[in-house]
């Protein structure tokens, strides 16, 4: 059944109406060099019934191991009032509507988001989300470069501790808009940003500084040294943080003197599955006065003709259906079905149950990094304080021992070979609230079983 | 009606120009301009240093129905944006041609858009312009 409600003749009699002679005439003033054919790499449509065997083959494939990878998206427990209310049909179509004030329920829900998402992050004001952490990220980049109008560089500055992916993103989004982005490295004791790496930086025209708490590597970043070097350097600050984290941390609103001028990250852990890699949610939140430089939408509490309270969507003149070409992003809508996940945990959980959630992540990685450092041959990369991450080296290559814990059903960390050569045979492991002390026993058996067979052999 | 005082200068785009003493042009928008927009909630002004040619877009009118920009008619120098406009951006509203002016400019010489006189944007705009 084709969902397209035109029939042949609404189209030939719109076309004659016009003057037009067909559907592509419409599309002349496109070049023929622009024009794409066939997309290259993209299969030939498929039925229902095909996709639906392709797609629960795929989730057959990824099976149900015992995971010990964080990286940037964090399995938590998901409690089930969540996705009984997400999938009401009143939700289920979260999608920003056209005429958003007709749907108060759908402000409503992502006013309550924006203030949670603010009151974590001790900004001002939150949009209404975005794609993923990523991409908020590299949103964040190009927003600092439109707010700090003074700055005349576009120069970033972004630790290589910041998620390798979340990197790579913002170099292809920010391309082409004249961003520099220059990388700092760390230090290898603690693994993370370094004073001495910021010195060459001073004095020149920075337009902001990167920083993201806790790091990669899960270590936590001097962000009050950091955020007041960038005051004392003219740079905004921009903060990628985990949310969870945020129930312990001090928020980017308090960082240094004064606070960070933009806050992202993924809001995935409230909520969101980890669905074999997305989509998730990203979060953006600032001090007021970059306000207008925010990308995506703000729902904003008001009153209505009458003097009763209401919602709308507010500050639109960002946007681009109404600016144009010149608005702050392409991005005009926002993650609503997830937005609203993160909302119902948030409200479910409450500020001391996301505590007690962070305090057991904390407890887990502990008890994991001391489990498994206890075997020999395994040790910790970094000293200092860490987060629900820990970098481990083995005496030997990662990836065997990760591929033969795998055939076991764990899933025993990332192999960092790719991203960080120089820490040598190094894997990100990472302990929620969801691993137990017998999950991770299992995981320290396993792991001293491989390393000692290796070493028999 | 909107006003359109007889000493200044305007731009088919609804900018006004007004020379002043020490050879700067102050810029603004027009009477009809504000109309138009209805109320102002938002100005952006160019910062101090700015260089400028003529037809840039050098700052940003925001009301709670659209944001334009405002385009410089000449090239030069900004010599000051307006810092009343960041807290009181409804002085454009109030008082076009006097406290809501946006920009002041220090000529370069260096090219110019077309300006009217008075009779001939009052000629514009009851043309529909």
């Amino acid at each position: 059944m084709p969902y397209i409600p035109h029939t042949d003749e609404d189209v030939r009699a719109m076309l004659e109406r016009i003057g037009a002679r067909a559907i592509d005439e419409l599309f002349d003033e496109i070049p023929a060099a622009l024009r794409i054919d066939a997309l290259a790499g993209v299969p030939d449509a498929l039925s229902e019934m095909e996709i639906a065997r392709l797609a629960a083959d795929r989730a057959a494939a990824d099976g149900r191991p015992l995971n010990f990878i964080g990286a940037g998206a964090y399995e938590h427990h998901i409690p089930a009032p969540i996705w009984a209310l997400v999938t009401r049909g009143e939700i289920y179509s979260a999608y920003t509507p056209y005429q958003a004030e007709a749907s108060q329920g759908t402000l409503q829900t992502m006013y309550e988001y924006q203030s949670m998402i603010a009151g974590l992050t001790a900004m001002d004001v939150s949009n209404a989300s975005l794609y993923d952490g990523a991409s908020a990220l590299a949103e964040a980049c190009l927003m600092a470069v439109r707010a700090h109008r003074r700055s005349k560089s576009a120069r970033i500055l972004m630790p290589t501790t910041v998620n390798p992916a979340w990197r790579q993103v913002t170099r292809v989004i920010t391309r082409g808009q004249g961003l520099e982005i220059v990388e700092l490295p760390y230090g290898a004791e603690e693994g993370r940003t370094i004073p001495e790496a910021l010195a060459r930086h001073a004095g020149t025209d920075v337009t902001a500084i990167v920083i993201q708490q806790p790091n990669f590597f899960g270590q936590l970043e001097d962000v009050d040294a950091l955020t007041r070097w960038a005051r004392a350097n003219g740079a905004l600050v921009i903060a990628a943080v985990n949310p969870v984290s945020l129930a312990l941390l001090t928020p980017p609103g308090e960082w240094g003197d004064g606070g960070a001028d933009i806050a992202c990250g993924d809001a995935q852990p409230f909520g969101v599955p980890l669905s074999s890699g997305g989509p998730y949610v990203g979060f953006m939140a600032c001090r007021m006065e970059h306000v207008r430089q925010m990308p995506g939408r703000i729902a904003g509490r008001t009153l209505d003709a009458e003097g009763k309270p209401g919602f709308t969507l507010t500050l639109q003149a960002r946007e681009q259906h109404i600016r144009r070409a010149k608005a702050t992003s392409n991005i005009c809508t926002n993650q609503g079905l997830l937005m609203s996940a993160a909302t119902i945990y948030l409200a479910l959980i409450g500020p001391a149950g996301l505590e007690r959630v962070a305090r057991a992540c904390l407890a887990r990685t502990r008890e994991l990094v001391d489990a498994l450092t206890g075997l020999p041959g395994v040790r910790a990369a970094f000293g200092g304080p860490r987060f629900h991450e820990a970098v481990l080296t083995l005496d030997r290559p990662v990836a065997p021992v990760l591929e033969a814990l795998a055939a076991q059903g764990i899933v025993g960390g990332l192999d960092l070979s790719r991203d960080y050569p120089e820490l040598g045979n190094a894997l990100l492991a990472c302990a929620t609230e969801t691993r137990t002390r017998a999950d991770i026993e299992a995981y320290a058996i396993a792991l001293g079983r491989e390393l000692g067979r290796a070493a028999a052999a | 009606m909107s006003q359109i005082p007889a000493d200044l200068r305007y731009t088919k785009s609804h900018e006004w120009l007004r020379t002043l003493p020490d050879g700067s042009v102050e810029i603004g928008i027009t009477d009809h301009a504000q109309q138009s927009l209805g109320d102002l909630v938002f100005v952006e002004v160019p910062e101090a240093g700015r260089r400028l040619a003529a037809g840039d877009a050098c700052a940003v009118v925001e009301s709670v129905k659209a944001a334009s920009d405002v385009y410089s008619p000449l090239a030069g120098e900004v010599a000051a944006g307006n810092p009343q406009l960041a807290s009181q951006p409804d002085l454009i509203n109030r008082d076009p041609y006097g406290e809501g002016w946006i920009l002041r400019l220090k000529p370069s010489g260096g090219g110019a858009a077309e300006t009217l006189d008075a009779a001939a944007y009052e000629a514009a705009l009851a043309a529909g312009g």
